[in-house]
């Protein structure tokens, strides 16, 4: 690994980052089904991010099956499983911005209340509470020139610096892939196509962020040896 | 790595460590000052006497301060304090005046400390008026919230909130506890330090040795509930808790473990109404321990099958993690910051009543394996979540937050 003495290869050098990630309150709260279905209208897109990727940075025993914030309250806060069901197959990444993964996250929720007829409510202090966070990114200094650096660098990682590129790129890619796909891709496509196969089949929303890390690595290692 | 550091780095990890050099790197130099009202008792001050040297070494100038006040005014504060988590209280005009006389008198005391701080971090209720009789500050005010105030006493939070819209930002331990403020509300869950002598491993002569000052029998179940005597913390719900749940096992001793704080004066008459309650029952075991009782409290918390904590108000009761990170599970008030901690069923179980507590102390006491996994799973839980280097990652977050700007992303360097 290099601290900057070397010069970077033509691809570019990969800048391993880190984060930190704190919550804000918005003030914003929903005790009904139809008042989380207002307040996500004009709720500010940092908070959708929240409840969708924040969660991770957390180690959590909430149900394997729900994977973001809306869905879990679904079924705990409203003992609506279907719904929950509905909202936690929504895959952020599949829509290119916040505004078009806050229409998906109504259309849902309206065509539970055109389905069931019912307003659900939550009870008194199990409210769903709007949350956004800020994150802080920093340079760690640390460089990877070399490819075949990848396994031991990754198994290294934090787990925030794990989240920032392997979940968070998601966000801030044009093709909504991890960091290390990006890098590789601009490398050589064809030649690291299979290994971008495999980081793809990765999803960190079923499981820790130590978990992902060692599938990383692990696909890593297969490709690179140790 | 400096030796503290260097001592967190072998419980949390060492790149967590490595992690708060990197974020503290930017807020090298910076003078913060955090202003509380007690040095001793109470989570606050536990958190603070290692807050403040571990952001030292990480090259932050962090100093602490504590105000000085008299009977009247730590009255009042309490009042203050039982009315935030939703008792109604009425303080006389002479008593809010005394609060903001003696803030006054502190704000002078500390006038030139806080005027040149980069950034100035209130605890609690108590030195919230200082920022109204500091003129001309240079830095940024935070005011730390450690209380629930979810449903506050509306007159008494109308009059603080008074004094409160002149900070630039609050920092509340869960969503649910934010209020209507005109400024960032950061949430950031307080922690527990896994190397004080609360937390550290012990050997088992020392927790035998605690057992036998306090005639607690080794070979019968323990329960305990440690924390201050208040009513928010409802030790004589514990007490029929242990009463129910003694019925199936007759053999069960019950610990109630805490102490005062220089702040709280309602401590007594809650040991006296406690004592009434237990009616003289040889196995319930009312301790009022000093201050520096650390080891004790530790070694009991070790030595308790199960730990309790059936607050029915709570700021966050960090005796939840204590207990956690001693691979215990809890049966915790379904309240405040003890539902971040307790996940029902699998780091403890959340409680509405003294019945429900009974159930679940039954449940785990015929259980022992059930018991056993979710003490391992608290464990895990408490270092992913819980310990004072995540907690102070967050605030140095808040501080480059409020260094830099508001926006969502930040990008350092």
């Amino acid at each position: 690994m290099d601290t900057g003495r070397q010069s970077a290869p033509p691809w570019g050098a990969f800048a391993i980052k880190d984060c930190a990630l704190v919550a804000i309150a918005t003030g914003r709260r929903a005790r009904t089904l139809l008042e989380l279905r207002d307040e996500l209208r004009t709720i500010d897109p940092a908070s959708i991010y929240f409840h969708f990727w924040g969660g991770l940075l957390r180690s959590t025993f909430d149900d394997p099956r729900f994977h973001n914030g809306f869905a879990i309250w679904a079924d705990h806060g409203l003992h609506d499983t279907a719904l929950a069901e509905r909202l936690s197959v929504i895959d952020p990444t599949d829509f290119g911005d916040m505004e078009h993964l806050r229409a998906r996250l109504i259309e849902v929720i309206d065509d539970d209340l055109a389905e069931t007829g019912l307003i659900p409510t939550a009870r008194e202090g199990a409210e769903f509470d709007f949350v956004r966070s800020q994150i802080v990114i920093f340079d760690t200094d640390r460089r990877l020139l070399n490819p075949a650096e990848l396994p031991g660098a990754v198994a290294r990682m934090s787990r925030t610096s794990i989240f920032y590129h392997f979940v968070d790129a998601r966000r801030r890619t044009p093709d909504s892939v991890d960091d290390f796909t990006t890098w590789l891709i601009d490398m050589d496509r064809e030649g690291f196509q299979d290994l971008c196969v495999g980081l793809a089949s990765i999803d960190p929303f079923y499981g820790s962020l130590v978990e992902t890390r060692e599938a990383i690595s692990g696909i890593f290692r297969d490709f690179f040896g140790e | 790595m400096s030796n503290l550091l260097g001592q967190y780095a072998e419980v949390a990890g060492k790149d967590v460590v490595d992690h708060l050099r990197q974020l503290a790197a930017p807020l090298s130099g910076m003078r913060v000052v955090h202003v509380n009202s007690t040095r001793v008792g109470g989570g606050v001050a536990e958190i603070l006497a290692k807050l403040i040297p571990l952001k030292r070494e990480l090259g932050i100038d962090a100093r602490w301060e504590v105000i000085d006040g008299n009977p009247q005014f730590f009255r009042t504060t309490k009042s203050f304090h039982n009315a935030l988590q939703g008792d109604p209280a009425d303080i006389s005009e002479d008593s809010l005046r005394e609060y903001e006389r003696v803030n006054a008198a502190n704000a002078e005391s500390l006038r030139d400390e806080l005027r040149s701080a980069d950034m100035v971090f209130i605890h609690d209720p108590q030195p919230v008026p200082l920022l109204a009789h500091t003129q001309e500050r240079c830095g940024k005010w935070i005011w730390r919230c450690h209380i629930d105030v979810s449903k506050p006493h509306r007159p008494v939070w109308d009059y603080l909130s008074e004094f409160l819209a002149g900070y630039d930002a609050s920092v509340f331990s869960m969503a649910e506890f934010a209020q209507h403020l005109p400024h960032t509300q950061y949430l950031i869950p307080p922690s527990i330090d896994p190397l004080s002598d609360k937390n550290v491993p012990l050997d088992e002569s020392e927790i035998a040795s605690v057992l036998e000052t306090y005639g607690l029998d080794p070979t019968r179940s323990l329960i305990a509930q440690v924390s201050r005597y208040d009513r928010f913390k409802d030790p004589v719900g514990v007490l029929k808790a242990y009463r129910l749940a003694k019925r199936f096992t007759p053999g069960l001793q019950l610990v109630l473990a805490g102490g005062g704080a220089d702040d709280d004066p309602e401590a007594e008459a809650v040991i006296e109404e406690t004592r009434e309650a237990a009616g003289g029952d040889p196995d319930v075991h009312i301790l009022l321990l000093p201050p520096d009782a650390h080891r004790t409290i530790n070694a009991l918390q070790r030595a308790a099958d199960v730990v309790l904590q059936k607050s029915i108000r709570e700021g966050f009761g960090l005796t939840v993690s204590e207990a956690m990170w001693k691979g215990k599970p809890v049966i915790g008030g379904d309240t405040g910051g003890i539902r971040l901690q307790v996940v029902d069923s699998h780091t403890g179980f959340l409680v509405s009543t003294p019945e429900g507590a009974a159930l679940r102390i039954r449940y785990l006491l015929h259980h022992t394996d059930s018991m056993a996994e979710m003490g391992r799973k608290a464990k895990e839980f408490v270092r992913e979540n819980f310990l004072l280097t995540r907690h102070l990652l967050e605030y140095l977050t808040v501080m480059v937050s409020l260094a830099n700007r508001f926006e969502d992303r930040i990008e350092l360097g």
